[in-house]
């Protein structure tokens, strides 16, 4: 049962956006950002970082429906599987692999990441605004894993929801609700 | 030095925003809402939450930044920002947030730390849904302020100083107006 009276039926986060709207609205608009519009990584690969970083928070809600939002957009769920058991040997390029170890340094904590992370990421191709946005998205997660989890909001277990979910994440982005309180019609 | 070119001159988060003012808006937006904004938590509360926090995580700035802050609401107290730091349970606040803060050193653990022991605790001494709530919201935002400002490796000047009349002048104004001096300009 949630630490506080959230609104019923509503899963993980959004039952905290509807409890207080007033932070939702910067909250989405982050992860629109961050996520969502366009930026020279790709959706798919933002959504592994968004994911790898929940599953490291231990996140049931935000790993799982990131990662089926990373899933919708890489054409299935496998290689969610893998970038959270051992990125390393994951089929992912060599420059996603060093932005994930940089976002596995910032969940220890800022001070982790190192110059030779960012020297290795910036090696293979990675720009300034990518590791910025790594490192962002990265501590953004640190944020929200902890208000779903620090709240104990209801986080239903199994597949199914978070797929359809995933797919209004991949298509519509943030800025919208990607569940509705039952009865909303 | 910062491990990305970030403009120069600009401390800490600033220079972040700065070099991404698209992320800079709900960034401060969110601080706006959750320390700034009219609450049954008075601002000094709320600030000595973040500070807290910020301290927990060892963020320099981020700790020094929003002290300077809480203290200016708190009548200048610097003593008192520096007591809930080393021991907040021996500071002259009042026993809810007390409570508050052990729901945010949570939090700064991971939030499955919470325990409903904790927040019945804090109910116990007045803390309303939104008041837990926002303590949970602001500890985890700063889990994130923090990380953001040391994982960039931001140039953070160690002297207080510095930080205090810029503190004084949030207290006033608040984030999303005090960004305007370093945000580029539409």
């Amino acid at each position: 049962m949630p630490h506080i009276d959230l609104p019923h039926g509503l899963p993980g986060i959004s039952a905290g956006f509807a409890f207080r709207p007033e932070t939702a609205k910067p909250m989405r608009d982050l992860a629109h950002i961050l996520l969502h519009e366009p930026s020279s990584l790709t959706p798919g690969e933002r959504e592994l970082i968004a994911t790898y970083v929940s599953s490291l928070n231990d996140c049931y809600f935000c790993q799982t429906s990131h990662g089926a939002a990373a899933a919708c957009h890489l054409g299935g769920g496998e290689i969610v599987q893998q970038i959270k058991s051992d990125f390393q040997s994951a089929p992912v390029s060599a420059k996603l692999k060093a932005l994930l170890a940089i976002a596995g340094k910032v969940q220890q904590g800022g001070k982790h990441v190192t110059a030779a992370d960012v020297a290795a990421a910036k090696s293979l191709g990675a720009t300034d605004i990518e590791i910025h946005d790594t490192v962002l998205i990265a501590a953004a997660f640190c944020m929200y894993n902890r208000y779903v989890d620090g709240l104990d909001t209801v986080q239903p277990r199994g597949e199914g929801m978070y797929a359809q979910m995933g797919e209004h994440l991949a298509r519509e982005g943030y800025r919208t609700p990607s569940t509705r309180p039952p009865n909303a019609g | 030095m910062p491990h990305i070119a970030l403009p120069e001159g600009l401390q800490g988060i600033r220079s972040a925003m700065a070099f991404r003012p698209e992320t800079a808006g709900p960034l401060n937006q969110l601080a706006e809402i959750l320390l700034h904004a009219p609450n049954s938590l008075a601002p000094g509360e709320r600030e000595l939450i973040a500070t807290y926090v910020s301290y927990l995580n060892d963020c320099y700035f981020c700790q020094t930044v929003h002290g300077a802050i809480a203290s200016a609401h708190l009548n200048d107290d610097e003593e008192l920002v520096r007591r809930v730091k080393a021991d907040f349970q021996h500071a002259d606040i009042s026993p809810k947030l007390k409570a508050l803060l052990v729901i945010a050193s949570k939090v700064q653990k991971g939030g499955k730390h919470v325990t409903s022991d904790d927040v019945a605790a804090a109910r116990a001494l007045g803390a309303t849904d939104v008041e837990i709530h926002d303590t949970v919201l602001i500890a985890a935002a700063f889990c994130m302020y923090n990380r953001y400002v040391d994982g960039l490796a931001t140039w953070q000047p160690q002297e207080e100083a510095l930080y205090r009349e810029r503190g004084k002048k949030t207290a006033r104004e608040g984030y999303v107006t005090m960004s305007q001096e370093y945000l580029p300009q539409k």
